[in-house]
């Protein structure tokens, strides 16, 4: 009769390899899982900076820009020909690179792959998809302070 | 003699080594009009071996950190003797060994070489090339420079747009959000362990592959290497290309000692990146690339699609040995040759254009 042929639902020999299978799986995942987490590094609690001393008005003369430490990304601080004070983060939102200010164009630019931003932030020329990040200036007598959430 | 002669015996009675040395005496080359590209291959390998003896020298005086790096490499070029030259050759070899696969890679292609049965080593050389670009990438950091500090942030920054896993990886590249001594360290550990020991199993695959196979001769060109006499391997290919080696040896020294590689200003995370920042010539087309394509495109952001389209491109170019219908019977398609001729086209004139300062 057909079901007499049948054999078991699983050979001995089966559940040999199963086992043996699983359990050079479970030898990998235990060696492995430890190396996949030591390669990405703690996060480090630092102080959220929300505020920095950017730098002194009377460095920074009409039409011309300096980078500023804002915690640990850079930041862009632009006097603009007129005399206006502003801030923006100085990381193009193309490719990472940092930003600068161009006296002869006017206006803010990035040298990697040429992306133009206005005196506002705002992408207007080149690969850039977005604008950058603007933060909020404070001046105290002849200090500039920048403020993130603006 | 007799010494040596002994010596041979003792040897070949415990490890049976005469039919190694049978094989190697049989061992030919095909003689054809375009028998020249068979050199490349070579050619490249000689210069991986210069990178490997003057990488050993440089570890002996470099400092993977970001406060000694510098100074490091400057220490060697300006007080090791002839830390200048061998620093140099170490720079110019890279660029000639990639430069010398790439020659390779076009030259199997154009012979139809990667058709069956030869795609695994096609895949292998694939994955050879990539390697040499990891080593490319990741030594360009090294002397933590500012050219290559924001060449780092670019190219990982291209990483971090890769789906599901980007931000896995930008953190596993970076060893942190930002690019910092900690990218270094890690760079510096994939350049002399990693990359090493992964090149080193492929590139024995891809030699072995060769050696099982034999050299291809190119469908146009079997009835002129039927006539014609193969060249022997032993000794007179091996003469042959010892003076091709030769010959990149000069160029090397010629190189090294006239045009010292330039190690430019110490990285600053907190400067702006300077005017006429630019990669490693071999990621120049990309990089020109990526320059045109707007912000966006139909709606995508314009280096999302960019590198999406390099990624497809990357992978055609992978499986050439199975998209080319024709790779089954050993007949190249006449759309796979076109194929291969705007590929060099596009890298070839949007190399030497950026070369020229066009986009500028």
């Amino acid at each position: 009769m057909a079901a007499d042929r049948q054999g078991p639902l699983i050979s001995r020999r089966g559940a040999l390899n199963w086992l043996l299978g699983t359990s050079i799986g479970a030898t990998l995942a235990a060696a492995l899982y430890p190396v996949f987490r030591f390669v990405i590094p703690p996060e480090v609690a630092e102080a959220p900076v929300n505020r920095v001393l950017a730098g002194k008005l009377s460095e920074l003369p009409a039409n011309s820009g300096k980078i500023f430490r804002f915690g640990s990304k850079p930041g862009v601080l632009v006097r603009t020909a007129t005399g206006e004070v502003r801030a923006f983060s100085a990381v193009c939102t193309h490719l990472n690179c940092t930003v600068q200010y161009r006296p002869d164009f006017q206006h803010i630019w990035c040298a990697c792959h040429n992306g133009h931003y206005d005196l506002q932030g705002k992408n207007i020329a080149g690969p850039p998809p977005r604008p950058l990040d603007a933060y909020k200036v404070d001046i105290a007598g002849d200090d500039v302070y920048v403020t993130k959430g603006a | 003699m007799r010494a040596l002669d002994n010596l041979w015996k003792a040897l070949d009675e415990r490890f049976e080594l005469a039919p190694l040395v049978e094989f190697a005496t049989h061992k030919e080359v095909p003689r054809h009009r375009h028998s020249w590209a068979y050199y490349f291959g070579g050619l490249t390998l000689f210069f991986f071996l210069v990178q490997i003896s003057t990488g050993i020298l440089l570890l002996l005086y470099y400092r993977p950190t970001s406060e000694a790096a510098f100074e490091s490499v400057q220490f060697i070029v300006t007080r090791v003797p002839f830390g200048w030259l061998v620093r140099s050759v170490h720079s110019w070899s890279a660029n000639l060994m990639i430069l010398s696969a790439f020659a390779h890679m076009f030259s199997v292609y154009f012979m139809g070489s990667y058709l069956k049965p030869r795609e695994v080593t096609w895949w292998s050389g694939f994955a050879l090339l990539g390697l040499a670009m990891g080593f490319g990438f990741s030594g360009y950091l090294l002397p933590w420079n500012e050219l290559s500090f924001f060449a780092t942030r670019i190219g990982t920054d291209m990483v971090s747009k890769v789906p599901f896993a980007g931000a896995w990886l930008l953190k596993f590249l970076r060893g942190g959000d930002e690019v910092t001594g900690a990218t270094l360290t890690r760079f510096f550990g994939f350049h002399v362990a990693v990359l090493p020991m992964i090149t080193t199993a492929v590139l024995g695959l891809h030699l072995a592959l060769i050696q099982r196979q034999g050299m291809h001769v190119p469908e146009h060109l079997a009835d002129e290497a039927k006539s014609r006499k193969p060249i022997p391997f032993v000794p007179n290919f091996m003469l042959r290309e010892s003076v091709v080696w030769l010959g990149g040896l000069a160029a090397l020294a010629a190189l090294g000692a006239f045009f010292p590689w330039e190690l430019g200003t110490k990285a600053d995370p907190f400067a702006a990146a300077p005017a006429g920042i630019h990669p490693e010539w071999y990621f120049l087309f990309m990089f020109e690339t990526l320059k045109l394509i707007p912000a966006h495109v139909l709606g995508i952001e314009g280096e999302l699609l960019g590198l999406a389209v390099f990624g497809l491109g990357g992978l055609v170019w992978f499986l050439v040995p199975v998209l080319d219908r024709g790779s089954r019977t050993g007949h190249r398609t006449r759309l796979f040759l076109v194929f291969g001729w705007l590929v060099l086209a596009y890298i070839v004139s949007f190399t030497v254009a950026s070369m020229a300062g066009v986009f500028q």
